[in-house]
């Protein structure tokens, strides 16, 4: 039996094409993938995102725990609401997990986890915590709506009317306690702005309804996919895994080497391969000739290869996409196997598309 | 249930097949197939003169979630290929059995129509499917 979120009925009401998912029953598209990509980067979308894991950690050292377990340091987190991207890693510098954290007190820490990995994600906090006294607190009782788009925040203000009061000042990368037990943070997934908003079960889809009512278009998982992808965003499990490292997977800025004292998990491997130069990274392409990128296609530089982690048609670009792990220090032109055939392929450097425009030559 | 002319003829492949006065066919996928895809980008069709094999792969649509391989639901020599849908791949989601047909085929033996399901046998396999 699927895991479904509350809004399971909701979905299915809309027509939504439901599809497995880690485990979850989520919507893939309500009608058209593309016109839900449309919708987020030139008004306003919302996804249910509620098979997230969002996990409390509570305890006296929590803090030391987290700066011993993540690879970005959440010391940096001073102010309630601050939010930290970061990944998890083994002790070869392998990533377990990619993690937003939120900084709620010096004694609790919110961490939002991939539905997939949120099992092997609980037993290393696990592993890691009890000894420190840190107590793990499991938010099922939470639902989780991502409304992204230029329009989006002006939406759910209008919306939520004098609730979202604190919101409206809110930098990025940040959260408010919204009151009523909604949690209201200005981050995504998507390449745009706007909300991630935690709330309770019960109330999901009342507020799914409202912003329904005001315009915001229901967008399923095949546009959160393709938005991310055009974003340069990586997806755990495709663009980095455990045997990946950050620096593998153009995470470098998501690893804080200061403090040179920090002791973290993976520390040690991570020095030893940026001493060295990682022998692999993670780079753009974008299709040159006419077919469509697709995930785990071979891609040929020079006398190197490598191969697609990502791949798909970029709705905005109007061309193909990807992203690749290849050779360090790959750039200029390539070549993929697409369906048996070479096809010219251009090598940039992610994101693709920021704020609803191109960010790379076409 | 999707919609399932009674006019035409299909492939177990979902392709279908309508025969016309001038002796030629008109061959697309059916619109429980562009169901199936979802959105179409990118459609790849065969050279015009190029002699197709029944059974044999010989055009390719691409959605935004995965590439699907186009069977000749009856062997013979391609007259036509839709540009339209080579330029708009949409056409084949917005009008599966009129602007988004794929290519025209001279039929090499006009018999093997015969072969192919009507309307009521590809509804079974549909229905088979999604069991």
């Amino acid at each position: 039996m699927p895991n479904r979120t509350p809004l399971y009925d909701v979905h299915v009401a809309l027509g939504a094409k439901m599809v497995d998912f880690a485990g979850w029953e989520m919507p893939i598209h309500y009608g058209s993938q593309i016109e839900e990509h449309h919708a987020v980067r030139r008004d306003a979308g919302m996804f249910d995102v509620s098979h997230m894991g969002v996990v409390d950690l509570h305890g006296a050292r929590v803090r030391d725990v987290l700066r011993y377990l993540l690879a970005n340091d959440v010391a940096r987190l001073r102010e309630p609401g601050k939010a930290l991207y970061t990944c998890m890693l083994n002790e070869s510098g392998g990533v377990i997990d990619d993690l937003i954290v939120y900084y709620m007190g010096d004694t609790w820490y919110r961490i939002v986890m991939n539905a997939a990995t949120r099992g092997r994600d609980l037993a290393w906090f696990r592993r890691h915590g009890d000894s420190f006294g840190v107590a793990i607190e499991e938010r099922d009782d939470l639902a989780m709506l991502a409304v992204q788009g230029p329009n989006a925040r002006a939406k759910v203000h209008a919306v939520l009317g004098e609730q979202a009061g604190d919101a409206k000042t809110l930098g990025r990368f940040a959260a408010v306690d919204a009151g009523q037990d909604m949690f209201i943070a200005r981050t995504g997934y998507t390449g745009e702005d706007g909300y991630e908003i935690m709330l309770p079960a019960d109330d999901v889809e009342d507020l799914w309804h409202r912003l329904h009512a005001g315009a915001v278009t229901p967008c399923g998982l095949g546009a959160r996919d393709t938005l991310r992808l055009e974003a340069g965003l990586a997806l755990y499990g495709q663009d980095m895994d455990e045997d990946v490292s950050p620096l593998e997977a153009a995470l470098d800025w998501t690893v804080a080497f200061e403090p040179a004292d920090r002791d973290f998990v993976g520390r040690a491997a991570l020095e030893t391969q940026r001493a060295a130069g990682p022998s692999r990274e993670l780079v753009g392409l974008v299709l040159e000739d006419q077919g469509v990128l697709r995930a785990h296609q071979r891609v040929l530089i020079d006398d190197g290869e490598g191969e697609i982690t990502s791949g798909s048609f970029s709705p905005t670009l109007g061309r193909a996409i990807a992203l690749a792990r290849v050779p360090a220090g790959t750039g200029g032109r390539c070549r993929v196997e697409v369906r048996g055939r070479l096809l010219a392929a251009r090598v940039v450097k992610p994101p693709f598309v920021r704020n609803g425009r191109a960010v790379i030559a076409l | 249930m999707s919609n399932v002319p009674a006019n035409l003829k299909y492939a177990k492949s979902h392709e279908w097949v309508r025969a016309e006065s001038d002796g030629s066919v008109t061959v697309g996928i059916t619109e429980h197939a562009q169901d199936l895809l979802g959105d179409m980008v990118y459609v790849e069709l065969p050279d015009v003169g190029r002699t197709l094999t029944a059974g044999k792969e010989c055009a390719v649509v691409e959605s935004v979630k995965a590439a699907s391989d186009v069977y000749a639901p009856i062997a013979g020599e391609v007259l036509a290929v839709n540009d339209a849908v080579t330029a708009g791949p949409d056409l084949v989601n917005k009008d599966p059995y009129g602007e988004g047909w794929l290519f025209r085929l001279k039929p090499a033996d006009v018999a093997e129509l015969d072969k192919l399901l009507d309307a009521a046998g590809y509804e079974r396999v549909v229905a088979d499917e999604s069991h």
